[in-house]
Parts: C-alpha cells; sequence; structure tokens
C-alpha cells in the first residue's frame, strides 16, 4: 500500500488536510505516511508547551513554517496562576532559531515573551510574517521596536490583551521608511501614546492593511485622518471616542467612516459620548462583527447601534444593552451567531442593569443561527434554561455566569441541575460548557449522559460529593479540558479515572478537596501525566502529610516529563526524593 | 506548618494506610455502584458521600479547603490582596472578594472607572518616563511606594510630612512634584487626595536642589531647606 503511490503524490494529498487532528491521525497510518507527515507538515499547533520539549518537535518536523503554541491554563486569566509560574517561550523562540531558518508565523497564547525574545524572533527568521500575542505578558516597548526594525516582511503584529511594559510610544516610529508589507496590526492593549503623524505615515504607505486596531491613546480628532488613509480597511478598533462636541470633527469623522467600504468589524469606543456614535451609523450595514464591551453607553444609544447592524453575526457588549436591547437585537440581527454580554459592574451584589435571563431567552428565540454564548447575569431560572435549550439545539459554546456563587432558581429556589441538564441533552453538539449557580451531583450525572461531545468543562462552587467529578470524568469522552474551583471534589473520583487523564490535555483544580497523598500516588502511577501542585505557604513538600489538602493542583499530559523551570512553589509529585534540589 | 515529628522521609509515607481506604481508591476504572449500566470493567462500590472522618481529620491538621481556613496561614490573607492584581485600598462594593471570582479579566475590571488616570512619571536623570495610574491608589503613601518599586534606587524617607525620595545612591533627595491644570508645578501631597488625582497632569522627581522656589507647603517643615 505505502508503494502504490509516489511520496509526492501522498504529499500532494496531506496538504489538503487543513485539521491538526487529521495530519496527526494520518501520520498514524504507517511508518511511510508518517515520514511524508513529518517532512511536508508546515503548520504545528502545541496546545500545552510542557506537553512536549522543542527540540523534540524540531526534531520530527524539520519543515514548519507556521507555530502555535500556550501556555499557562485558562484560570490564569483570573488571577488564579501566581507570577512566576511558568509559560516562558525562550526554550522554544531558541530552538526555532536554530532549525527554523524561514519560520513565518508565532502565534502564542498565555506565554511569558521578554524583549529577549522578540530580539531573538527579530533577528532569526529572515521570512518573519506574523506575529500573534494574545494574552501574553514579560515584554516591553522596546521588544516591539525590535520586531519593527527588524522584520521587513512582517504582516501582522497582533498584541491581543497582552500585558506589555509600556515605556513609551516610540517604538512605532522604529518601522523604516521603506516598510510597506503590513496587513494588520492590533495595539489596543498599549496605554502609552504612539505618535500619531508615525502612525499616519505607516498608515499611509502600506496599501495591504486590512486591519487595523488602535489603542485608547489615540484621539477621536485624529481618527479620521487614519481612515481617510486607509479606505480598505476591513476591520477597525478606534482609540477614545469622546472629545468636545464640534460640527467640525462630527463631520469630518462621518465623511471618513463613509469612505470604508470593505468595513466588517468594528471595537474599540473607549469612553463613548453618544453625541459622536452618528459618525460610524454609515458602516453599520455591512457590519458583521462589533465589540462594545468597552463602551460605556447605555440604551437607548447602545440598541439604537446595534440596531442599525442587520447582519451581525459576533456582538461583544456590556450588560448595559439589557433586556430591552437584546429583545430588539433578536429582531433585528438574524444571521447571529455568537453573543457576549459582560459585566459592567463585577463586584457589585445588586443589579445595577435591567438584564436578567429574559435577555438570553429573547436571543435564543429570535437568533437561529446563535451556537456560541458568554452571559453574565444576576439572576437565572430552569424554566429559562430549558427553554434556551429547546430553541437551539445547535449550541456548540454555552457559558454562563451568575454573579453570585450558588445562586438557585430564584423563582423555585432549587439547584440549575435541571435547567443545565436540558442543555446538554438537547445541545448535541456543545463543545464548552461553564456552569454558573446552584448545583447538585445531579448535573454533573446529566453532564456525563449526554455531553459526549464536550471539549471543555468550567465548574466553580457546586457539586456535592467526589460523585459528582466522577460522573464527568467517567462519562465525557471527548473532554479535554476541565477546570474546577471552590468544589467539595476530591481524591477518590481523581483516582478512580485516572487513565482519563491522559486522554485530556489538562485538569486545574484549585480550593478543591484533593490531598497531598492522592497527588503523590497519581504522580508516581502515572509516568506520563505531570502532577504539580501550587503550594504557596513557603514550606516544603515533604513536609506535608498526606492527608493535607492542596491549595491547587495542574494536572497534564505530557511526553516530556516534570518541567525544570518550575517557580519554589509548584511541586512535582512525580519527583519524591527528598534530596531533589528545587531551583 | 510542619507535621510534628516527620523530620525523616521514608518510602512509607506515600502508601498511607490510615487516612485512606485503599481498595475505594483501586485504580480501575469501574463505575459508580448502585446503578449498572452494564460496562465491562471492574465494579466497585462507591460511597454516595465523602467520607466525613476523613475530611475531619485533614481540617484539623491542616485548614486546607475553603471553609476551614487556618488562622496561621498567611496564604488566607494574601489570597484577599491579590484580587484584581491592584494595590488598591478601595473597600469594594460588596463582601470580601475571592480570588478568580467573577471570572473577569483585570483588564475589564478597569473599564468602568471613566478616568483611568495615566500620568507620566519623570525622573531628573533618568532616561526613560514610566506611567502610573493614579486611580489604583487612595493615598499619597500608596503612591510614593509605588513610585519607589518602580525606580527601584530609590528608598522613600519615613517621614510623612516630608514626602522625598531619598536615592541611596548618590545622596540626593528627590522631591516628588506635579504639574497641575493650569501648568503650574506644584509640590506633591499638599492638596487632599482626590483634588491631587484630579488636577494632576503629570509628576516629576525632582532633584532637591531644583525644587526650590515651588510652592510653599502649607505644613511647618520645607524641604527647600533641609536639601543638601
Amino acid at each position: 500500500m505505502a508503494y502504490s503511490f509516489p511520496e509526492e503524490v501522498l504529499e500532494h494529498v496531506f496538504s489538503f488536510l487543513s485539521s491538526e487532528r487529521d495530519r496527526n491521525a494520518v501520520s498514524l497510518v504507517c511508518k511511510s505516511w508518517y515520514d511524508i507527515d513529518r517532512w511536508s507538515r508546515r503548520r504545528v499547533f502545541i496546545g500545552n508547551c510542557y506537553a512536549v520539549s522543542p527540540g523534540t518537535v524540531v526534531r520530527r518536523f524539520p519543515e514548519v513554517r507556521s507555530i502555535e503554541i500556550k501556555g499557562k491554563p485558562h484560570f490564569a486569566d483570573f488571577n488564579l496562576v501566581p507570577e512566576g509560574w511558568g509559560g516562558f517561550v525562550l526554550p522554544w523562540i531558541a530552538a526555532m532559531a536554530g532549525s527554523y531558518p524561514w519560520l513565518e508565523e508565532i502565534r502564542l497564547k498565555r506565554m511569558v515573551v521578554t524583549d529577549h525574545c522578540l530580539e531573538l524572533i527579530s533577528k532569526s527568521f529572515k521570512n518573519f510574517k506574523v506575529l500573534v500575542l494574545n494574552s501574553c505578558e514579560g515584554f516591553s516597548t522596546d521588544g516591539l521596536a525590535a520586531i519593527a526594525s527588524n522584520c521587513r516582511n512582517l504582516r501582522e503584529l497582533d498584541l491581543r490583551e497582552s500585558e506589555v511594559d509600556d515605556l513609551s510610544g516610540h517604538w512605532l516610529s522604529h518601522f523604516p521608511d521603506t516598510y510597506t508589507s503590513l496587513v494588520s496590526l492590533n495595539i489596543s492593549c498599549l496605554a502609552s501614546e504612539v505618535s500619531i503623524s508615525a502612525l499616519e505615515r505607516l498608515v499611509g504607505r502600506c496599501p495591504n492593511l486590512r486591519s487595523l486596531r488602535l489603542n485608547r491613546a489615540v484621539p477621536l480628532d485624529r481618527l479620521a485622518g487614519l481612515l481617510r488613509r486607509a479606505p480598505q480597511l476591513v476591520e477597525l478598533g478606534t482609540g477614545t471616542y469622546t472629545a468636545e462636541l464640534r460640527p467640525d470633527v462630527l463631520s469630518s469623522l462621518s465623511g471618513a467612516f463613509s469612505g470604508l467600504k470593505e468595513l466588517r468589524s468594528l471595537s474599540g469606543f473607549w469612553d463613548v459620548v453618544p453625541a459622536y456614535l452618528p459618525a460610524a451609523y454609515s458602516v453599520c450595514s455591512g457590519i458583521t462583527s462589533l465589540n462594545l464591551s468597552y463602551a460605556t453607553i447605555q440604551n437607548p444609544d447602545l440598541t439604537k447601534l446595534v440596531s442599525q447592524c442587520p447582519n451581525l453575526q459576533q456582538l461583544w457588549v456590556l450588560d448595559y444593552i439589557e433586556d430591552s436591547g437584546l429583545e430588539a437585537l433578536a429582531a433585528s440581527c438574524k444571521d447571529l451567531q455568537e453573543l457576549r454580554v459582560f459585566p459592567s459592574e463585577p463586584f457589585v451584589a445588586e443589579a445595577n442593569v435591567a438584564l436578567t435571563e429574559q435577555g438570553l431567552v429573547s436571543v435564543s428565540e429570535g437568533c437561529p443561527k446563535l451556537h456560541s454564548v458568554l452571559y453574565f447575569c444576576r439572576q437565572m431560572t430552569n424554566a429559562a434554561l430549558i427553554s434556551i435549550a429547546q430553541n437551539r439545539p445547535n449550541f456548540t459554546r454555552f457559558r454562563l455566569c451568575i454573579i453570585e456563587p450558588r445562586s438557585p432558581d430564584y423563582l423555585t429556589l432549587q439547584p440549575l441541575d435541571v435547567g443545565f441538564g436540558a442543555i446538554v441533552e438537547h445541545c448535541k453538539g456543545l463543545r464548552r460548557l461553564s456552569l454558573a449557580g446552584l448545583l447538585t451531583d445531579r448535573v454533573f450525572e446529566l453532564i456525563g449522559t449526554h455531553a459526549k461531545k464536550l471539549e471543555m468543562l468550567s465548574v466553580a462552587f457546586a457539586g456535592d460529593s467526589d460523585l459528582g467529578l466522577h460522573h464527568v470524568l467517567s462519562g465525557c469522552e471527548s473532554l479535554r479540558k476541565l477546570e474546577i474551583m471552590d468544589c467539595p471534589f476530591g481524591d477518590k473520583a481523581l483516582l478512580s479515572n485516572v487513565e482519563k487523564l491522559e486522554t485530556m490535555r489538562s485538569l486545574w483544580m484549585s480550593t478543591c478537596s484533593v490531598s497531598f497523598g492522592a497527588c503523590r500516588l497519581l504522580g508516581r502511577k502515572m509516568q506520563r501525566l505531570n502532577v504539580e501542585v501550587i503550594d504557596e505557604s513557603g514550606d516544603r513538600p515533604e513536609t506535608r502529610p498526606d492527608n493535607c489538602l492542596v491549595e491547587k493542583l495542574y494536572v497534564y499530559r505530557s511526553v516530556a516529563g516534570p518541567r525544570l523551570d518550575k517557580p519554589n512553589y509548584v511541586w512535582s509529585m512525580e519527583e519524591e526524593s527528598p534530596e531533589l534540589i528545587r531551583s | 506548618m510542619s507535621a510534628p515529628g516527620r523530620a525523616g522521609h521514608s518510602p512509607e509515607m506515600v502508601e498511607y494506610s490510615g487516612a485512606m481506604n485503599l481498595d475505594e481508591t483501586e485504580l480501575t476504572l469501574g463505575l459508580p455502584g448502585g446503578e449498572s449500566r452494564g460496562k465491562s470493567g471492574t465494579k466497585r462500590g462507591f460511597p454516595d458521600t465523602i467520607d466525613l472522618s476523613i475530611g475531619a481529620k485533614r481540617r484539623s491538621l491542616t485548614g486546607g479547603g475553603e471553609a476551614a481556613k487556618d488562622p496561621d496561614i498567611a496564604v488566607a490573607e494574601r489570597r484577599e490582596d491579590e484580587v484584581s492584581g491592584t494595590i488598591s485600598s478601595k473597600p469594594p462594593a460588596t463582601k470580601t472578594q475571592v480570588v478568580g471570582w467573577p471570572p473577569v479579566r483585570s483588564f475589564r475590571k478597569n473599564v468602568m472607572t471613566k478616568s483611568c488616570k495615566f500620568v507620566k512619571v519623570a525622573v531628573d536623570g533618568a532616561p526613560y518616563l514610566r506611567k502610573v495610574d493614579l486611580e489604583m491608589y487612595s493615598s499619597y503613601q500608596q503612591l510614593l511606594a509605588a513610585l519607589e518599586g518602580m525606580f527601584s534606587c530609590f528608598t522613600i524617607r519615613k517621614y510623612l510630612k516630608e514626602r522625598k525620595l531619598m536615592d541611596p545612591a548618590n545622596g540626593g533627595e528627590y522631591v516628588p512634584t506635579y504639574e497641575d491644570k493650569d501648568g503650574d508645578w506644584m509640590l506633591v501631597g499638599d492638596v487632599p487626595w482626590k483634588m491631587f488625582v484630579e488636577s494632576c497632569k503629570r509628576l516629576r522627581l525632582m532633584k532637591g536642589s531644583e525644587a526650590v522656589g515651588l510652592a510653599p507647603r502649607a505644613s511647618a517643615s520645607t524641604c527647600t531647606s533641609s536639601s543638601s
């Protein structure tokens, strides 16, 4: 079989496989296919930077042009992972600098990137084109200056949601005058002012610029000038959207917006002054993606804006939209696929807006293509959830957050087990689920029974006993990532499902009831699992008796063995010898 | 926090036989007892609830878990302080916040502070500017502590009345000054904190000798007379 087609033919066939999983499957068919895939693989995705070593990757795939790597666990977004935990990208950059001189694309998520890394990138890859740093940290604007100076063929520089040590905006001026290949720039996370004239010159000389996401420091009265230089923009993130109301600025801005015939995506809108919103109305009919999650506008202005966008597919918005706005959305945006509603005041217990479960019900009724939801609210009922589930069996992502932990159905005072049960029962394609409210072990039984396609589950303040966790681990066949905080889940469920853990990317448990003894047992039994305990009390792990509970536990499968870059508060449970010196 | 008497380490430590019932933790692919699902694998009994004696024993020793935090553990207090990654001592509008809850990213938490008040901080003799968000602090003491952290060569003198920063390297005093809305350079600390946040456009840590002639202090000791 292996000799019936020449290698070139097989390679050509493989080149049509865009999915990572398909390529991985192909490589397992036979040795010959493994080799062909190996040499022709151009794109690699590393879901957990500690699952495999950089050396292993570059040895197996010598011709990679594009790499994507993820570092810290998802709960790091909410400050649950202490500083210095890990996710350092330097070993990867160093390995690739040696082996991939033709590397074009690096995409990183939740990793620590230093200025040195950025300098190394800028000098090692002559044809470097795409740098996406999603939720990364550890670098300053000096590192960006190196990228700007040295990457002659750069197309994309996207710093979305990263934490940058913002020394000054001067780095932007490091793009040489001869540099014209910019296609996408996202600096929305930066605080410092960049030189607007430098930005104007850059935008003006890059004819292929399609995506420009500015930062808050770009004043509104300079936006028109930028837009006029880039009428071909498809994606725009404004800077601050406030200024003294002046008719000349307003009309200039309106004119500039109306020139953006290709615009499909709008974001930014910090500090919005409603009087300036009409300037953007001319583009609304073409808009498919709208991110107003920083826009502190209320109804009626907010609803009016959203209702002007009949072709909307993706909406991110604050809960200022309220139930009435969501009802209007349901009526006017029949193409809506993704909705995210963020809380305007997450730390206040009382509702500051009229946003309830009804808003979500309206959208689920009115938007037939809606399949992805993130919804922060303060009350929910089983009836609403059942309605939503019956309306929208096509959900793939359903993430609910009720601000007050353990909130019951506010009408019946019952747990929300039945409501979420309906979600998993009706939405057979559900891949991601975040639970909320008062929940017993029953909901986990339902999830284990029905959620067969579920890949990621997030749980907080839920369940009664180990049975809950056991249902999930034993029932959810497709589960890859499980993250749990403040639940009474412990050793029994964990130790009854150890093989399951090797089929998953990772498990996070914090403030649960897992003991050191169980972690030690797990670490010793499962060689291809890294069992890491986070303990910030300052003691050494040997002093912990077996029945002591762990603060935080992170378990992930790995072929690289225990990692060598742990900070002193992360303990590998595979390493039991007291002589082992922690670096 | 070490358990008494556990000086050495022995392999027996991991084969716990007292605290855990080994039979129940046998590593199998079995399903919970009581409901036969017909799948293959060893069926085991699976109690519906956590063994309460184990739970109690653990908690009395260590204070883990969400409810029973041992007061000796400083971690509990540290967790409260880690909320939203700021060092602001603004009282929360609701009860004490739990780290990680609600699951909102820190840059989203700051959206609502309409005046996210970033001001540049210049230090005489230092090549780079830094920025501070005045909204993150609620007192001069906090601000100066933050500046000390940023320009790590300085130490804050303990005198609250004379709010100066000392550079131990060259012994020079740096006086925190700011430019207000009217463009005047003022000494930091003269007006109530809120008023200062309102009017401050940027900060400059001036060499003590240059601070002569700035708006005189209301309080007794003047820094100009003591600058070297």
